[in-house]
């Protein structure tokens, strides 16, 4: 909302000493938070002149001479305007005047002395929509009483003060003037002044010839007035400059009345012409890709949820947002049907989003007091009789369903001071509501508060503590910790320790976009799912929740690979989502991503592949508890954005929480690694408590076992199986060396183990361990018939 | 007699003295001390001595002999010593030379802002709770007064996915269901950090961002504590210079409602290009819970008041680290989330 301060200062007196800064700070401190505080003309050093002499320039067919009067001297100044002409009064900008496109100097013009500017209104700054056609092919022309030597910006009101407001969604009688006035008579204690409604009607009774037909519940009130015989013309100069101030472009005298009384009382207006309109209106929701040609020459296809203003056959205006072409106000227009309604602020709301947003709409949306609706229209009279000569028609046409009485509200002072934690006098209470202008009665400790129909948001006692703090000032309470019964707080502890294992692995944290593109949604996983898809996605390579977070790991690597940085190894913990059926679910997942080298400095970097990956997963596995319990599977039915060769699935209990494995060239040509774990899912898996182990006081037995089997034969069978064969004494397994060569044969490898065997009873013998291996020996060559190597 | 051992005294000591390193000296010690050494002979020659002379060269050798075996530990020690100290010096490093590096990998900054608010909060007995993202237009607004074709539904642009189901705008949707899960209706005290969208994307805004929302409901909480609580906060996050100022405004969910603005991070109050020459800048939404909130959600609000605030973390993490675009923070730059590889500095707070 754009306040004019002279439009204000009709209603309401600012003390001397408030300029307008200080004006936007206090009421921001009340919750009128303001984003610029400016004057419309932005100028210096202008003054009124008229022209006593205007020559042609000797050199230029265009350029004129002029000798320009401005009080206590003569001033010779070259124009090049086609509108100047001798006795025009002028906008003189004398040298040293800071206008927006500069400073204007003493100058010399193809021979001619020239002594300063006469300008148009362009000139001065006004904004291009408020530009006449005059004000664009000239400069600007004052009417002959202009007084010569004084501010031209001053005579012709510009200069006003204008602060723009960003007002809260529920304070929609602040778009008015009066309302504005009533806020701030509330902080400088100043009473709103009345608004002059009286006019004198004539001639028969509206009633008798017109009628309206409101057939929706979507209009709560509907009033109309008729005019006959009005002048129509140029407003007369301070309706123009507040409107400008407001934002709004200046038309005609009865057009502007509209928007002035909209201004004023917050309540829209529409002026039908009433020999293009007939003598009824009808108020009814629109029917389905029904036409209408709007104010703006724009024709409309309308749906059942638009409010149509109508004649008996066609709609002639969409109620509330703008009005119809056929029945527009025009030059020759001489009788008026003035509209003053109230229309349902979520369907207006639903059509100005649809269709336009207008200053109607606006405060449609945020809701109207219907004291307004009548204060409006006998104001829309008032000025119209006094700007455009109009008769008024007796009578008003009314259809009203809308409540009129104060909101009774009761409510105590320890209501007030319980929920504010101040203490506050029942006095300044009651001295804040006065300043509001509300009126109020004592009952015992109970004060009844009468809160007037334009505060539409207040209704409950809650609302009423608002305005106490507000008005008596929120600064003045003094903040303290809640009292409360004390308890420990909780966290999710699990997920920090994620992380910090990750960190401490040598991974980067990011934080990746959840929305991903719809293909990639569907991309690194075999897992029978829907993917989520935004009804309205601002981009479409941002259209789609992720399932997996390999897509937005995998665009980070990209991101840093067109950066040449080769080595990355990150991290992230965060959501994946999907529709199952009929429910949406979201899974909390762990995702990385290696590539290049990882590890230790200079002189020991190795490369990333999947052993080193894998080494990453175990950690984190064996930290959160799973030792012994996970396994790496190898399945055929592998996402095809994986290496088919170099991929498996991380299993916990026989069950599957995770992949890991190189990204398939077809994604990366570097060679990239990935881990994705089900956090939900593998979190869910219960583990054991850490608790300590007696350690053995007898020492331990170191063997190695080396022997050639087939190459297909993994790693881990062989050590699964040289585990069970032997008895409870063999504690640990491990392989050290894989070896390969023509000497040991073809599709043969060397297998290279070390195992360790413990008795926490006694020191082993020799022979018990001898014995162990034979039976280790044997059992593996069975199974897979390994052979010692020699 | 006496003149014979006195010279192979003279003489041994002579040789401990010239002996170079722990073989000559082990030369001279089997030369005189040994089975077959000189001063052995001496002993051994004492049967022709007179027997009242034999106690006194007897002990007259023995003396020789400790002193020789003195010296010549002494000396080999000094060898051994000398010895170790050149190997020591063979050893000599360059300390200079650069470090084996040891991994260290680094956390996100707004990882690290919502840790910091999580301590922060469960020191004073909070509950850092959780909600979904994917959420329900019932949760993110209707429980929260916020009913169908509301005019501030319109301050939050929504990626809905189905007319129902839509990406949380705001963790505020959380309150709904921390209040109906607590069955026994007992007070609450939570925060939840986590992620939130709308539909906006420039320098200051990204679509997706991060907030911690606060709700407190007890017997008589009131505005004073809302403020003393949020003093506490913004104090931890941004100095104990920070102060705070309420200004009244409007949310849906609380009454009264307020803004919070803080003594501006960049200027401290003074005035710059970041506040609009205000010195303060608007960090905060809250107020005390509505009592259509509370009664929706089963909060008897002739019993329970309380207070609850919101604030976007992605601010505080620009400001604590000098991040000037909020792009930044989602870009992953290597070389961006690389900087982040240390322990926080955290301000310390009388309160």
């Amino acid at each position: 909302m754009r306040l004019s301060i002279n439009f204000v200062k009709d209603y309401v007196d600012i003390p001397e000493n408030i300029d307008e800064k200080q004006l936007a700070e206090d009421m921001t401190k009340i919750g009128n938070e303001y984003d610029l505080a400016e004057r419309l003309i932005n100028v210096t050093n202008v003054i009124i002149g008229e022209v006593k002499k205007c020559e042609m320039h000797p050199d230029s067919d265009h350029l004129h001479v002029c000798k320009v009067d401005i009080g206590n001297e003569i001033l010779n100044i070259v124009c090049g305007a086609p509108n100047v002409r001798e006795g025009l009064k002028v906008i003189v900008a004398l040298p040293g005047a800071i206008l927006p496109g500069g400073v204007i100097k003493r100058s010399v013009i193809r021979g001619v002395e020239s002594n300063g500017m006469l300008c148009s209104m362009a000139e001065l700054g006004l904004e291009n929509k408020f530009l006449t056609e005059a004000d664009k092919n000239g400069i600007h022309e004052l009417p002959a009483n202009a007084p010569i030597g004084e501010d031209p910006i001053k005579f012709m009101g510009l200069d006003d003060e204008i602060i723009d407001f960003e007002l809260t969604a529920n304070r929609g009688d602040l778009l008015s003037i009066l309302g504005m006035a009533y806020e701030i008579g509330a902080i400088y204690d100043k009473p709103v002044k009345n608004i002059d409604l009286s006019y004198e009607a004539k001639g028969e009774d509206i009633n008798s010839n017109f009628k309206v037909d409101i057939q929706t519940p979507n209009c709560s009130i509907f009033l109309a007035k008729k005019v006959t015989n009005v002048t129509i013309k140029e407003s007369p100069d301070f309706i123009k400059t507040r409107l400008m101030a407001s934002g709004i472009r200046p038309i005609n005298n009865v057009v502007d009345i509209s928007n002035y009384v909209m201004l004023e009382t917050g309540q829209p207006l529409h002026f039908y012409d009433s020999d293009r309109l007939g003598n009824k209106i009808i108020v009814r929701m629109a029917q389905e890709k029904e036409k209408l040609t709007t104010l703006d020459g724009q024709e409309r296809e309308l749906s059942k949820d638009d409010i149509v203003i109508a004649d008996d056959k066609n709609a002639v205006g969409l109620a509330g947002v703008m009005g119809g072409l056929t029945t527009e106000i025009e030059e020759d227009t001489k009788n008026i049907i003035i509209e003053s309604a109230i229309f349902d602020a979520v369907k207006i709301r639903m059509t100005a989003k649809k269709i336009l947003r207008s200053e109607a709409s606006l405060r449609f949306e945020k809701g109207i007091d219907p004291n307004r609706t009548y204060m409006a229209i006998e104001r829309a009279c008032n000025l119209l009789e006094k700007y455009a000569d109009a008769n008024i028609v007796t009578g008003i046409v009314k259809y009203d369903t809308t409540k009129k009485e104060n909101k009774k509200i009761n409510i105590t002072k320890n209501n007030i001071t319980d929920l504010l934690g101040i203490e506050i006098f029942t006095e300044e209470i009651l001295d804040v509501f006065r300043k509001l202008g509300f009126t109020y009665s004592l009952n015992g400790d109970i004060i009844e508060v009468n809160v007037p129909t334009r505060r539409l948001d207040i209704s409950i006692k809650e609302d009423l503590i608002e305005e106490v703090g507000r008005i008596f000032g929120v600064d003045n309470i003094k903040g303290k910790l809640p009292v409360l019964s004390s308890r420990p707080g909780s966290y999710d502890k699990v997920t920090r320790q994620i992380r910090n294992k990750m960190i401490s692995l040598g991974l980067n944290e990011t934080l990746s976009y959840v929305l991903v593109n719809d293909k990639e949604a569907t991309m690194y996983s075999t897992d029978e799912y829907e993917i989520v898809k935004l009804l309205d996605p601002m981009t479409e390579e941002r259209n789609t929740l992720r399932y997996s977070m390999i897509p937005s790991m995998v665009k980070i690597y990209e991101y840093n690979k067109a950066r040449t940085l080769k080595d990355i190894a990150i991290f992230e913990i965060g959501k994946g989502f999907s529709k199952q059926g009929e429910t949406y679910k979201e899974e909390t997942k762990l995702c990385a991503l290696m590539t290049g080298e990882y590890g230790l400095g200079i002189n020991s970097k190795i490369q990333v592949d999947f052993y080193v990956v894998k080494g990453i997963a175990e950690e984190l596995l064996n930290y959160l508890g799973y030792e012994n319990r996970y396994s790496f599977v190898v399945k055929e039915n592998l996402p095809k954005e994986f290496h088919p060769y170099q991929t498996a699935y991380i299993s916990v209990n026989n069950d599957i929480v995770g992949i890991i494995g190189r990204l398939h060239p077809n994604i990366s040509k570097d060679a990239t690694f990935v881990m994705e774990i089900n956090l939900d899912k593998l979190l869910a898996k219960k583990v054991g408590k850490m608790k300590f182990k007696e350690i053995s006081k007898f020492p331990s037995v170191k063997k190695d076992l080396a022997v050639i089997v087939d190459k297909q034969i993994t790693a881990e069978e062989l050590a699964v199986a040289i585990k069970k064969a032997g008895s409870s004494l063999l504690t640990k397994v491990e392989l050290f060396d894989i070896y390969t060569d023509s000497s040991i044969g073809e599709n043969k490898k060397s297998l290279a183990y070390s195992l360790t065997f413990e008795n926490s009873k006694k020191t082993l013998t020799d022979e018990e361990i001898n014995k162990e291996m034979e039976k280790i020996i044997e059992i593996v060559n069975k199974k897979f018939g390994a052979q010692l190597r020699g | 007699m006496k003149e014979q051992i006195e010279s192979i005294k003279e003489n041994a000591l002579k040789k401990i003295s010239d002996a170079k390193d722990i073989k000559s000296l082990n030369e001279v010690k089997i030369e005189f001390l040994g089975k077959k050494g000189e001063l052995t002979s001496v002993l051994r020659g004492m049967g022709t001595l007179l027997p009242e002379e034999r106690p006194i060269i007897g002990a007259l050798v023995n003396e020789v002999r400790n002193l020789l075996e003195w010296e010549i530990s002494k000396a080999e020690t000094n060898f051994k010593e000398k010895e170790l100290q050149e190997k020591l010096e063979r050893e000599k490093i360059d300390i200079t030379i650069p470090s084996t590096k040891i991994i260290r990998g680094s956390k996100h900054p707004l990882n690290r802002i919502i840790e910091e608010v999580e301590d922060l909060f469960v020191s004073m007995g909070y509950d850092v709770v959780q909600g979904p993202e994917l959420e329900t237009d019932e949760y993110c607004f209707e429980r929260l007064n916020l009913p169908k074709g509301h005019p501030a539904r319109d301050m939050q642009d929504s990626f809905y996915i189905t007319t129902e189901y839509l990406l949380r705008t705001q963790t505020s949707a959380v309150q709904a269901r921390v209040m109906l899960e607590n069955e026994e209706k007992r007070p609450i005290r939570v925060i939840c950090p986590g992620k939130v969208y709308r539909r906006d994307d420039d320098a200051t805004h990204s679509h997706q961002f991060a907030q911690v929302e606060g709700l407190v409901i007890d017997k008589n909480i009131s505005l004073a504590d809302l403020k003393g609580t949020l003093e506490v906060f913004m104090k931890k996050m941004l100095g104990q210079n920070t102060n705070i100022r309420f200004r009244p405004s409007y949310f849906p969910f609380t009454e009264p409602s307020y803004e919070v603005d803080v003594t501006c991070f960049k200027c401290g109050g003074k005035g710059c290009n970041l506040c609009k020459q205000t010195g303060w800048i608007e960090v905060l939404g809250s107020g005390m819970v509505h009592p259509n909130v509370l009664k929706m959600n089963g909060y008897d609000p002739e019993k329970y008041t309380g207070f609850a605030f919101g604030t976007g973390l992605d601010r505080l993490a620009m400001f604590k680290y000098g991040i000037t675009d909020i792009r930044t923070l989602y870009t992953n730059d290597i070389r961006f989330l690389k900087q982040f590889d240390r322990k926080d500095e955290e301000y310390e707070i009388k309160y």
